[in-house]
């Protein structure tokens, strides 16, 4: 069903509603998003990461329990009515510290992936538009970074900072994770900027910035806004991962990372005290990365 | 061919230079003497400290410590820690027992990922396939370290079928370390296995295969399966450079003393001739797998061969 | 209709039994939005040595009704809903999976319009060949290599024994072409389906395939199905044409009636709007308005909506083909789904 443009094709356009329909449908975005209205895993994940926004703004909302404030006489106690997720060592209630967790994550998702996404597009998209030297030079740095593992170069650059704060967090991991978003978009700008219609706008006239901004850009991001869902998630467990080796955040904040790190060592006896906070951050990790299937799978029409 | 690995080669250097001086300069910039963290409490004389200082070139400006260094690279020495052991010991150390474990997570990646993959890919939409989707998604979502204490609770103390901390029980002790450390790469494996499956199955070569009279067997496991594990191969091939690495969270979790660990060590005990010794270990391996998955590449894929 | 064509229908008539018969073909495709109707209700049939060009535009169903023949829709979201395809005594549609592979390739052959993705990427072209005689003859690789390069020295690709390990991809878009056919025609099919098989050439290529493909025929005797949307590519080799429209074929007869005589009015609307060196027209006449939506085949003949001759009737009425004798025409199969064929033939 792969027939060529013909001879048959007729030369006057169709002048009724339907087409009209059709037409204001068609758009790839409007598309896609007529395809994720429809699916209940999209409402799930969305659902999801709306309570941990919420939880991260206003914990209060959640629970009234200060995470910092222990009860000796109760602690390692198992889950209960009174202690959702039951209490830690220091008889502090697992939930309460839970919930005040979500802010380091979702502070250091939004940041990080924001951040690394912006890099990417600016610098992505001087890289495939000019091509040339600029190219080179930026895809050789990219190269260089991309090299070194984000884990390993992250635990080095942690240790030049005598204090660590949830900004120190978010700069390493910016540092160390722009380098696929950035060929990503690169390679998105550079399979349509030879397109037709690029060639056009140029020929009317049209300045570099505009035709980078306007034209290309909203062609070739989809690519990115995929993965940039994943990496949301991807930063999560990247952040937490880093915490948990001792590297990341000190007590006394409140993260999730730092919560697991605690349970090591009574997991045979407390296992409650990984499997509550291991779920949730399990679960913040999944909604995000789903959203990015999701978001391909409406895209991407092949996979229909 | 040889040209097009020459190239390669030539293209890789700069990287290699980027990427090490990069880690050269951040520990360089290490808060803290090494020299006197090096004596701990004991004390040291001002005249002491002065040789080492020279011994380890920390007097020469950064860019010159850097030439002296890749000067010693060229000729095999690594460097010494303060302890005056050489880096290169470490490394032979501890590279046998992370390309162990690397191994385990490898073969688990190759045969379970390819396997799960290939039987979603062919049913698509199947029961199988629902179930490799959720499952992988599950894997990818869990982070290794919550990963790791899971199978260690479940696997080693519950039922207690395999070792769950160490190294001391041989082969079987890599077991669960390696399940681990292979499972989202497992997961990523069989996902891309059966993306690529599908397709694949989808081209119009594999409609020519079907109109020439082959059995489906002979089209899906001739036809579809090599240009399938194009891209699988290519990740494998960069996934176990990055194995070979070492495992800093996952070598943690079960107490393994490989690379990552030596190189976390390091890292802690601001020794930077040891970190700076294995991370470029460790980049060396990581981009000879690059070439290496750029050479498989060309023989899988004849139309890249002679760009 | 010239010479070669009228041997071919005196060979047809000697052996008085068609090689292919499609009757009453129904495809579709059950999808998410609904249900594509693509072929509904075609027939026609195809005899030895005989060239039978299907013409249509994009969506006419012209390529699916190829694959059904070949056995090559997919089933799930396809379905094939009525109908039969005989050749040699069976219908195809009824065979198993191992019977319908026997014929495959060995009995009917296909060639696509794409030859660059139509061909395995990773495997050099003396490979794929071979893997014909491999498969369906059991020859040894050396045996099957040797007739390999003999199937493309038959389709005129210098230098065959040099470059019989090379890869699809290392060749131009005719020689392609020619690697594909040689792989078709490989173990003598009886039937060849070659569907747009020049559409992706340089015109000076398409030429060139198309006589290829007419000396092969001329050499074998196979029945060979030209599916095209393209007028000028079957006016000088089909010997009968179908012309399709929303999975139906609406005209059919020999070229000569069809080309000078049509007898419905898509077949006439194609007929003005394409340029003829034997008709001397001053202005080119598009055909008004769009193909029809199969999801959404309009009531009664789904080309009223464009048709100039439409009547109250057509609303209603499915038209069924009606058979065209004397005086209009000599050919038994020339036939017109349309109420007002009369008109038509009388018309310009």
């Amino acid at each position: 069903m792969t027939d060529a443009p013909t001879t048959l094709q007729p030369l006057e356009p169709a002048a009724d509603d339907e087409d009209e329909d059709q037409l204001r449908y068609g758009s790839l975005s409007a598309d896609a998003w007529r395809q994720l209205r429809r699916r209940p895993l999209f409402w799930l994940c969305v659902s999801i990461i709306f309570l941990l926004i919420v939880a991260a703004i206003v914990p209060g909302l959640f629970t009234s329990i200060d995470p910092q404030l222990g009860d000796q006489r109760n602690n390692l106690q198992s889950p209960s009515a009174e202690h959702w997720f039951g209490t830690d060592l220091q008889g502090r209630d697992q939930y309460a510290r839970v919930v005040h967790g979500a802010r380091v994550s979702i502070v250091v998702a939004f940041v990080v992936t924001l951040s690394t996404a912006s890099i990417a597009i600016v610098l992505g998209s001087v890289a495939g538009y000019f091509g040339g030297l600029v190219d080179a030079v930026i895809s050789r740095i990219t190269d260089v970074w991309f090299a070194i593992p984000t884990v390993l170069g992250g635990i080095v650059m942690l240790q030049l900072f005598e204090q660590r704060t949830i900004g120190t967090l978010c700069l390493v991991l910016i540092v160390f994770g722009w380098t696929t978003k950035l060929r990503l978009v690169r390679s998105a700008v550079v399979a349509v900027r030879n397109a037709d219609y690029i060639d056009a706008a140029r020929a009317l006239g049209a300045s570099h910035r505009r035709i980078i901004t306007r034209h290309i850009l909203p062609n070739a991001l989809t690519p990115l806004v995929v993965y940039t869902a994943i990496t949301f998630g991807v930063v999560i467990a990247a952040e937490a991962a880093l915490t948990f080796i001792g590297v990341g955040l000190r007590k006394p904040a409140v993260s999730w990372g730092l919560i697991i790190s605690d349970s090591r060592g009574r997991i045979q006896t407390h296992s409650y005290l990984l499997l509550f906070p291991g779920m949730i951050l399990s679960m913040a990790v999944f909604s995000f990365i789903l959203l990015g299937d999701l978001l391909r799978d409406a895209f991407d029409p092949r996979q229909r | 061919m040889g040209r097009y690995i020459i190239r390669r080669v030539l293209q890789l250097i700069p990287v290699f230079i980027g990427a090490t001086f990069l880690i050269f300069a951040m520990v360089f910039a290490l808060p803290g003497d090494p020299i006197r963290a090096l004596a701990g409490e004991r004390s040291q004389s001002e005249s002491v400290r002065e040789a080492l200082r020279e011994e380890y070139n920390l007097n020469d400006p950064l860019p010159v410590q850097y030439a002296k260094y890749v000067g010693g690279l060229a000729k095999g020495d690594f460097g010494a820690d303060f302890r005056g052991r050489p880096v290169s010991d470490t490394i032979k150390q501890r590279v046998p027992i992370t390309a162990r474990l690397a191994l385990v997570a490898f073969l688990f990646e190759v045969i379970i990922g390819v396997a799960a993959g290939m039987l979603a890919g062919i049913r698509q939409r199947g029961f199988f396939d629902s179930l490799v989707l959720i499952s992988t998604l599950t894997v990818i979502s869990i982070p290794i370290f919550v990963l790791g204490f899971l199978a260690q609770i479940t696997f080693g103390l519950r039922l207690g079928i395999v070792p769950v901390a160490g190294i001391k029980q041989g082969w079987v002790s890599y077991i669960l370390p390696g399940l681990v450390l292979g499972s989202v790469s497992l997961a990523y494996v069989a996902r891309l296995t059966r993306s690529s499956l599908i397709d694949n199955l989808k081209a119009d070569y594999v409609r020519t295969a079907v109109s020439k009279g082959l059995s489906s067997r002979r089209v899906v496991g001739v036809h579809t399966l090599r240009n399938s594990l194009i891209p699988v191969v290519t990740y494998l091939g960069i996934d176990l450079g990055a194995l070979l690495g070492g495992a800093i969270i996952t070598e943690s979790v079960f107490n393994i003393p490989g690379v990552g660990g030596a190189v976390f060590d390091g890292v802690i005990r601001q020794e930077g001739t040891t970190v700076v010794g294995l991370t470029t270990f460790i980049i060396i391996v990581y981009m000879g797998m690059t070439l290496l998955v750029d050479i498989l590449y060309a023989v899988l894929d004849p139309r890249i061969r002679y760009d | 209709m010239d010479a070669s064509s009228a041997e071919a229908a005196t060979d047809n008539e000697s052996a008085n039994e068609p090689l292919l018969a499609v009757d009453d073909l129904h495809v579709e495709f059950r999808i998410e939005d609904g249900v594509v109707k693509a072929v509904n209700g075609l027939s026609y049939s195809v005899g030895r040595g005989e060239t039978l060009a299907i013409l249509g535009e994009s969506g006419s169903g012209k390529s699916v009704s190829a694959q059904a023949v070949m056995g090559l829709i997919d089933s799930p979201p396809g379905f094939i809903t009525n109908g039969s395809i005989m050749f040699g005594g069976q219908d195809l549609l009824t065979m198993d999976a191992a019977q319908r592979r026997a014929v495959r390739g060995e009995k009917i052959a296909m060639i696509f319009q794409d030859a660059l993705s139509s061909l395995n990427p990773v495997f050099s072209v003396g490979w794929q060949i071979s893997e014909m005689y491999r498969t369906h003859r059991g020859m040894s690789r050396r045996a099957a290599k040797a007739e390999a390069i003999k199937a493309m020295e038959r389709v005129k690709i210098p230098d065959a024994a040099r470059r019989v390990g090379a890869h699809p991809h290392e060749f131009s878009g005719g020689m392609r072409q020619r690697i594909m056919i040689a792989m078709a025609l490989s173990l003598d099919p009886d039937v060849l389906i070659a569907d747009e098989p020049t559409t992706a050439l340089d015109v000076t290529v398409q030429a060139q395939v198309m006589d290829l493909l007419k000396e092969l025929q001329e050499d074998t005797g196979m029945g060979l199905i030209l599916i095209t949307h393209d007028l000028g590519v079957v006016a000088d080799v089909a010997d009968r044409l179908v012309v399709m429209y929303a999975g139906r074929g609406v005209e059919q007869g020999t070229m000569h009636d069809v080309f000078s005589r049509p007898a419905h009015p898509y077949t006439e609307g194609l007929m003005h709007s394409i340029p003829r060196s034997d008709v001397h027209v001053d202005r080119l006449q598009p055909i008004h308005g769009n193909p029809p939506d199969l999801l959404r085949i309009p009531s009664g003949c789904a080309f009223r909506t464009r048709c100039p001759y439409v009547v109250e009737r057509c609303r209603d009425e499915i038209p069924e083909p009606v058979q065209i004798g004397a005086p209009v025409s000599a050919d038994a199969t020339r036939s017109s789904s349309c109420f007002q064929w009369e008109e038509v033939v009388g018309h310009d």
